[in-house]
Formats: structure tokens, C-alpha cells, sequence
């Protein structure tokens, strides 16, 4: 009997370890796997004959870069390429190459007639020597349809102290730091060989951007930037466990050539609707600070870390999503010692560029386990989106590599 | 008289190098409040730190190893590349050398018993002892 029991507990065991986390959507939606285990997925991007590209945060087969191919069309990816031996976060297609990011730099890939890579061993170098400091060192990348490349660059820093998230080192004024990071950086994509030299920091003050999207209908740069960290934890007279926990606000922005963010001087105040000064600069949490600095267009709960940013410009979802802007979080790690939040994927209705009502959670369970304290605890973690052909929406998780499709089907 | 000197300066031999090597109570308690305030933002409540981001305390040698070491990464900061476990971890560490000898023995001491590691007490003379190394 004993054992009976015992092996009765096992499979239990067995089912639970091998459950999935079950992905909630809005009424209409359903979701499928297309892939699993490929290690840290960071952002994706599906070709016009349905290809799924994956950037890679960690080599896989030795390599930083997959292409999955479904040719015969039943829904099964069989055929998977690996190449580029380096590791990062932006990919992105624009006419007939592949751009594809390290931390440092940026290369690109042709693509033949057949939609293969003509070279996948020797890419192209279209930019190099960009700031990579460990910290805020993924670069994100996004291309209009002029051909312009824009290419994030985090600030290696929280807050631009004189020494980096010490308590008590003082903000630097101005913050160095801006020169050559903490913004967006333009350059071409069809040009080889640039660097700072030849591009042109197109916005500025923004601490560490990780999703950016070309919204197609306005013709203009969004972005969605990492807030500080370290409220609380620094200036425990001034914010509380819950004010550090719920500030500054996880920030989405129109960015136009020339615009200014406020980082490191200010940061976003959701609850005041207020750019704050920071504590290292003099703040005290309520005096304003750095007027000619651009507004968000929403101010998210901090912490959440928003990774990946899509303007939906398909057809098959409801009328709703379109020029809508979907955002993927990471989920947190700094909100302790509250609960961690923010694994899901959001929708922001809009039009011609401005959000039109409010900011919605679109797929969540993610965590697999409802709340997590430790990120780590969390089954899957959002991190890319893409649209594909059809209009379905692909959505990657960088803790155990998995890759969904999200379509929508009115019957 | 002498017989009872000897044994008595035994006994503060003994006590003194028990308080060496076994971990105070009092100094873990304390040191539990610290990692709260000042660690637990990124090593996590669990000591298991945060994917990519900041490494885990438990069941590493940098916590359980080298004294010297473990002191001088709280004085002095981290910022290279580091692999914990088999997995490498991006963020810095800040240098905490804004805490006095006593605090800085006293967390390191707690993490040095918690999250399933056992290990002897750090003492503030250590900390002191790092500190002047380092100006």
C-alpha cells in the first residue's frame, strides 16, 4: 500500500513538473507553441514568407542566431538553421537583409530570391564600437521605411552617480554618460563600417530602452524605457517600501529627432503626472525638474520592465488592435519586499500615434504559478514581439526559450 | 591562585576562539535587518539572486570561501564579468564601504549562515583589517 502511494505521489510529481503555463487571452484569441528550450529568446522577427527569426541571449548549438522554417505549411517548424556566433537582442528584416544586433554592434545579412541567407557565416558589419558595459548593454534596433537604422544604447548606469548605485554618491551634472549612451542613436542600413562618427544621437535621456517599434502610421520612433532602480533602498526617508516598489513609472514615448527624456535628472511620477526631480540631483520627490524634457504617453507601474514594443498594423485581429501598440514585460526583480509583477503582454489602444483610452493586460500567466517573489521563480518571461503574414501575433520568452503564436478567429 | 589564573585564562582563550569560529546570534539577527535593507533589493528575499542580473548567495564559494575576498567585494564593489554556478551575471554591485565594520561583519556573517550556507562568522577586526588594505 505504502508504495502504491509513494508512486502515486511521483506521478503527480511528474504531471505537475510537466504541466505548462496555461497563457490567458481576451475572448477570441488562442495561442500555440512553436517552439521550446532554445535557451534566452530575446527579440523575433517573422518574414513575409513566414519564417521566425530568434535572437539569442546565450549560444545555442554555438551559435547566436535561429531561423525556424515551416515549408510545408502544417504548423510544425522542422527545419531550424543556427548561425551568427555572437550573442545580443535586436533582429529585425528590412527589404532583403537580416539585421541582427550584438552588444556592441550591428550586422546584416542578405537574403536571396528563396528567402535564404546567401551568407549566414560572414555577415556584413553595419555598425561597431558601441558602449558595452555589461550593464543596460542590449541594443535594440528598428528600421523605417527610409532606410534609417535605429539603434538603442542603455546607459551603463542607474542613475548617473559618480560612483554607480552607491548610496550617497551624488548625481554627475552634466551626466557624462549621455555623450556616448542613455539614448537613441540613428544611423543607415545600408551603409557599412559606422560608428558614433558617422551616426547622429537622434533622442537622449532615456536610461535604457530595450523595445522600440517604427509606427508606420504617424512616421515616427517609440520607445519603451527601464525606469531607475533604488528609491527606496537610498533614500528610505524620502520613498517607502511601496513607493520604491511602485516608482518611477516603466515609461512609453513618441521620440522625435532631437528629443530629450530627462534621464538621469528626472524621472516619471505616475501618480503626480510629474517629471521628478531626482534625489541625487536635489530632489525630494516632489520638486519638478528638467521642463524641457518630453512627456510619456503612459506611465506603467515600475519595475515591469516593458522589453519589446509592436505597433499591430494586421488585419486579423478586430479593428480595436490596429496601430494599437502592444508591449511585452519582463516581469520585475526589484520590487521587493512586495511580490514581483509585470510577466505579461499589454495592449495600448491608438490612433495616429496617441493612446485612446487605457492600457490593458492582453496575454498573461506567464509565471506559470501566479505571483512570484524571485524572478527566477517565474516559468517564462516575455521578452519579443513580431507580427507575422497572416496578422498572427509571435511573442518569445527568454527563461526557457519557448516562442507562441497568437491568432484571433471571431467563430 | 596561579592554578585558577590558568584556568581562567583557558576558559577567555576558549570563549574568544569559539566566538571566532561560531557565528554570534546576535550578529546574524542584526545582519538579517542589513541584507534587508541594503541587499535584498537585488540578491532577492530568497538570497537566490536574479537571472542575468545579480547572482545568488547560497552555495557559492564566494560567499562561503575566502574571507578577504568576500569583505573586499563589499568595500570595494563588483564590476566585471562574473560566473556564478555556471551562470554569468551582468549587473554591479555598488561598493557598500559607507557601512560601518560592525555592519559589514554582521550581514556578512548572516549570509555566510542562510539560504543553506554554514560557514564561520566574519568579525568588524577582519572588516578593519580589509578596509586599511584598501586606502
Amino acid at each position: 500500500m505504502r508504495k502504491i502511494i509513494v508512486s502515486l505521489i511521483s506521478l503527480i510529481t511528474l504531471q505537475a513538473s510537466a504541466q505548462q503555463a496555461d497563457i490567458q487571452l481576451p475572448k477570441g484569441f488562442a495561442i500555440t507553441n512553436i517552439t521550446k528550450d532554445k535557451g534566452r529568446v530575446r527579440h523575433i522577427a517573422v518574414h513575409s514568407n513566414g519564417d521566425v527569426y530568434l535572437k539569442l541571449e546565450n549560444l545555442r548549438y554555438g551559435k547566436g542566431i535561429l531561423r525556424l522554417r515551416d515549408a510545408d505549411k502544417d504548423g510544425v517548424y522542422e527545419d531550424t538553421l543556427a548561425f551568427g556566433n555572437y550573442i545580443g537582442t535586436g533582429i529585425a528584416l528590412h527589404k532583403n537583409y537580416l539585421y541582427a544586433s550584438s552588444n556592441s554592434a550591428v550586422f546584416r545579412y542578405q537574403l536571396d530570391a528563396a528567402n535564404n541567407i546567401v551568407n549566414p557565416d560572414q555577415p556584413e558589419r553595419v555598425v561597431y564600437g558601441l558602449v558595452d558595459r555589461r550593464q543596460h548593454a542590449s541594443k535594440s534596433i528598428a528600421i523605417d521605411p527610409k532606410g534609417n537604422l535605429y539603434v538603442n544604447i542603455g546607459a551603463p548606469s542607474n542613475v548617473c552617480q559618480e560612483r554607480d548605485r552607491m548610496q550617497g554618491s551624488k548625481g554627475m551634472m552634466p551626466c557624462p554618460i549621455l555623450d556616448s549612451a542613455g539614448g537613441i542613436w540613428k544611423f543607415r542600413a545600408d551603409k557599412l563600417e559606422q560608428s558614433y562618427a558617422e551616426g547622429v544621437r537622434y533622442a537622449t535621456g532615456l536610461r535604457n530602452v530595450v523595445g522600440l517599434d517604427w509606427n508606420t502610421e504617424v512616421n515616427e520612433l517609440f520607445v519603451t524605457v527601464h525606469g531607475r532602480d533604488m528609491l527606496y533602498q537610498h533614500f528610505p526617508e524620502l520613498y517607502d517600501a511601496k513607493a520604491g516598489a511602485e516608482l518611477p513609472a516603466e515609461t512609453f514615448y513618441m521620440v522625435k529627432q532631437g528629443d530629450n527624456a530627462g534621464w538621469p535628472y528626472v524621472y516619471w511620477d505616475p501618480f503626480q503626472n510629474k517629471k521628478i526631480l531626482s534625489p541625487e540631483y536635489g530632489g525630494d520627490g516632489k520638486k519638478e525638474g528638467a521642463p524641457d524634457a518630453i512627456k510619456p504617453l503612459v506611465g506603467f507601474p515600475g519595475h515591469l520592465a516593458p522589453n519589446a514594443l509592436l505597433f499591430y498594423t494586421g488585419n486579423q485581429f478586430p479593428e480595436k488592435y490596429r496601430n494599437g501598440a502592444f508591449i511585452a514585460f519582463h516581469g520585475s526583480w526589484n520590487r521587493n519586499p512586495q511580490v514581483q509583477e509585470g510577466f505579461y503582454v499589454v495592449f495600448v489602444p491608438m490612433k495616429n500615434g496617441q493612446p485612446t483610452g487605457d492600457w490593458e493586460i492582453f496575454a498573461d500567466g506567464f509565471t506559470g504559478k501566479g505571483k512570484v517573489s524571485n524572478p527566477r521563480d517565474a516559468m517564462h518571461r516575455p521578452c519579443g514581439l513580431a507580427m507575422g503574414p497572416d496578422g498572427s501575433l509571435y511573442v518569445s520568452d527568454d527563461a526557457k526559450g519557448y516562442v507562441w503564436k497568437i491568432s484571433y478567429s471571431a467563430k | 591562585m596561579r592554578k585558577l589564573i590558568v584556568v581562567l585564562s583557558l576558559l577567555t582563550v576558549g570563549i574568544v576562539s569559539q566566538s571566532m569560529q561560531t557565528p554570534n546570534a546576535a550578529s546574524i539577527t542584526r545582519g538579517k535587518a542589513l541584507y534587508a535593507q541594503y541587499c535584498m533589493s537585488c540578491h532577492q528575499a530568497d538570497g537566490a539572486g536574479a537571472p542575468r542580473m545579480t547572482p545568488p548567495l547560497g552555495k557559492t564559494d564566494y560567499v562561503t570561501g575566502d574571507k578577504a575576498r568576500l569583505i573586499g567585494i563589499v568595500l570595494k564593489g563588483l564590476n566585471e564579468p562574473l560566473e556564478v554556478n555556471g551562470e554569468e551575471y551582468f549587473n554591479p554591485m555598488a561598493s557598500f564601504a559607507h557601512m560601518n565594520d560592525q555592519q559589514i561583519a554582521d550581514v556578512l556573517t548572516y549570509i555566510r549562515n542562510s539560504f543553506g550556507n554554514k560557514a564561520s562568522a566574519i568579525t568588524p577586526a577582519e572588516v578593519k583589517a580589509q578596509r586599511a588594505k584598501i586606502k
